[in-house]
Parts: C-alpha cells; sequence; structure tokens
C-alpha cells in the first residue's frame, strides 16, 4: 500500500525536524529545512505547524531552551557559554527567553542539580519545555 | 514472577520495506516471517540474542478499524507513535559510521551521556532507533 499523502507530509516533516534537534545551535535555515523536507519554502511552515501544532521557530526556541536546561544542571559550565552553545547571541534575550519558558533565571534553575541517568532521547522530549498551553508563550520575546 | 520481555513490538507501513531496513540494512536476524493468513508475523532480532524478538506489525483491519489504522500510520510518521528500539554495542562511534554508510537516517551523533556513548536514528517509517555503548549494564 502506498504511502497516503499526510503520510508522506509526515515523514518529510520529522526529517527536518529531527535536523533542528540536531543542530539546534546554529540559525533556523528554513530554505534548507524546506528543502530537505522537499516542500517549497514558502510552505515549509505551515505543514510543520499542521503537522507538529508549533511553527519551526517556537520548535528551535523549545529545544534550544531544553539544552541549556541540561547543560545547567549537568554541567559546570558559565552562563554565557551555554548561552552560546544552545544557538543564542545575546545574553540578555537568552535570559528573558529562559526566564519567560522555565520561570526561573539560568542560575536559579541550575541549583536543581543533575537529573536521573535515562536514555537520552526521553530526557529531550520530557525536559523540553512545553508549547501546548502549559508555558507562557506569549510572554517570550 | 517474570523472567524476561521475549518479544516486544514496532508498527511499521510496510512489512517488505521493514525487513529490508531492519535485516539489510541494521543486520539485524529474522527471527520469524511466517503468513498466518490473518497477518504476517515478522520478528527480528539481534543475531546471537533469539530470546528479545521485535514484531514489525503492519496497522490494519481486523486488528483495528480503518480509520483507527489510519490515526496510526499518521502518528508513526511524524515519530509520535511511540515505538523505540534501544540497541547495544560495543563500539558505538564505528557502528554510527557503518550505518550512515548505508544510509541510516541519523538524528545526532555519537555522544558521551553519563550512561555510555550513544546515538540516534530513524527507521523508514519515523519510529526512533537508540544505539548505546553502554558504561555498564541494566541502565
Amino acid at each position: 500500500m502506498p504511502w497516503s499523502p499526510t503520510e508522506d507530509s509526515n515523514r518529510r516533516m520529522l526529517r527536518a525536524r529531527d535536523a533542528m534537534d540536531r543542530d539546534f545551535a546554529r540559525p533556523l535555515d528554513v530554505a534548507s529545512l524546506a528543502a530537505l523536507a522537499c516542500v517549497a519554502e514558502s510552505t515549509f511552515i505551515r505543514s510543520f505547524r499542521a503537522t507538529f501544532g508549533e511553527t519551526p521557530h517556537r520548535y528551535l526556541q523549545r529545544r534550544r531552551i531544553e539544552r541549556a536546561m541540561h547543560l545547567l544542571r549537568t554541567t559546570d559550565t558559565t552562563v554565557t557559554d551555554v548561552c552560546m552553545a544552545c544557538g543564542f547571541s545575546s545574553l540578555g534575550t537568552f535570559s528573558r527567553t529562559f526566564h519567560a519558558i522555565v520561570g526561573s533565571s539560568p542560575s536559579e534553575f541550575r541549583g536543581q542539580g543533575a537529573p536521573p541517568d535515562v536514555p537520552t532521547c526521553f530526557v529531550r522530549a520530557w525536559t523540553r519545555p512545553s508549547s501546548f498551553g502549559e508555558a507562557p508563550a506569549a510572554s517570550v520575546p | 514472577m517474570f523472567n524476561t520481555i521475549s518479544r516486544s513490538q514496532l508498527y511499521v507501513l510496510d512489512q517488505d520495506a521493514a525487513l529490508a531496513f531492519y535485516r539489510d540494512t541494521l543486520g539485524m536476524q529474522v527471527a520469524a516471517d511466517v503468513d498466518l493468513g490473518f497477518m504476517r508475523w515478522l520478528t527480528v532480532c539481534v543475531p546471537g540474542d533469539p530470546a528479545h524478538e521485535i514484531l514489525l506489525e503492519k496497522p490494519g483491519p481486523p486488528s483495528m478499524d480503518e480509520h483507527t489504522a489510519t490515526q496510526v500510520r499518521e502518528l508513526l510518521t511524524k515519530g509520535a507513535a511511540g515505538g523505540s528500539l534501544f540497541l547495544t554495542t560495543d563500539d558505538a562511534r564505528a557502528t554510527f559510521e557503518t550505518l550512515r554508510a548505508r544510509g541510516v537516517e541519523m538524528t545526532d551523533e555519537p555522544t558521551e551521556r553519563p550512561y555510555g556513548i550513544d546515538f540516534g536514528a530513524r527507521d523508514p517509517f519515523g519510529n526512533a532507533i537508540r544505539i548505546g555503548q553502554m558504561f555498564s549494564t541494566g541502565s
């Protein structure tokens, strides 16, 4: 049985989302992601949102904050270096975004200690700040 | 009370394509490939580990109605069907290079974690596969 158009589109969008997960520190490159997903640049954002319920920008932002949360809890890396490692070019933007999504400053959050050692894909998925109503997404810059 | 987890299950969209991926690309071994009439019972296992089989099941009637099967297929292809496979290896970096050369879709590169060195991949349908060189057993 051939794949339905929705299944085919889903799988291509998943490929693009995996690329965002992998290259989270790089600037959002809609043209490259659209090419990876084999869709026109003009339709990529709409298709991504239809598939995953959020825009690529919002997804990448959550991914970066999740990585920042992880680094803060598991390393002694300075907040500035965490900011840079997660793709933010400005410490002010990073701190404001982090506080808006997580509800505490990066330094305050660091005090929570390391998470348990379970497979990374689950930590990544379940510690990512929510985009579906629980988090104050509207206040994120 | 229990001895082991003998079989687990992943949904796939096409069992021939699944066989090509899990056997020919990943190097797993077919444990069973039987036409039961009502379904094709297709399981694979890691060579040398026949006690742990993975059923590669195609969603559809009569196991579930067509509408539900459509939902499962759509969830699967967006990586949300819940299917995950965790494999271990003696050398994560070498395995990564081998699989990448075979055209496997990688989701991240080998990275050292508290529990070992691991990386991620996807099967052709959207199932997540995590492959780890564990520092100790039982993680």
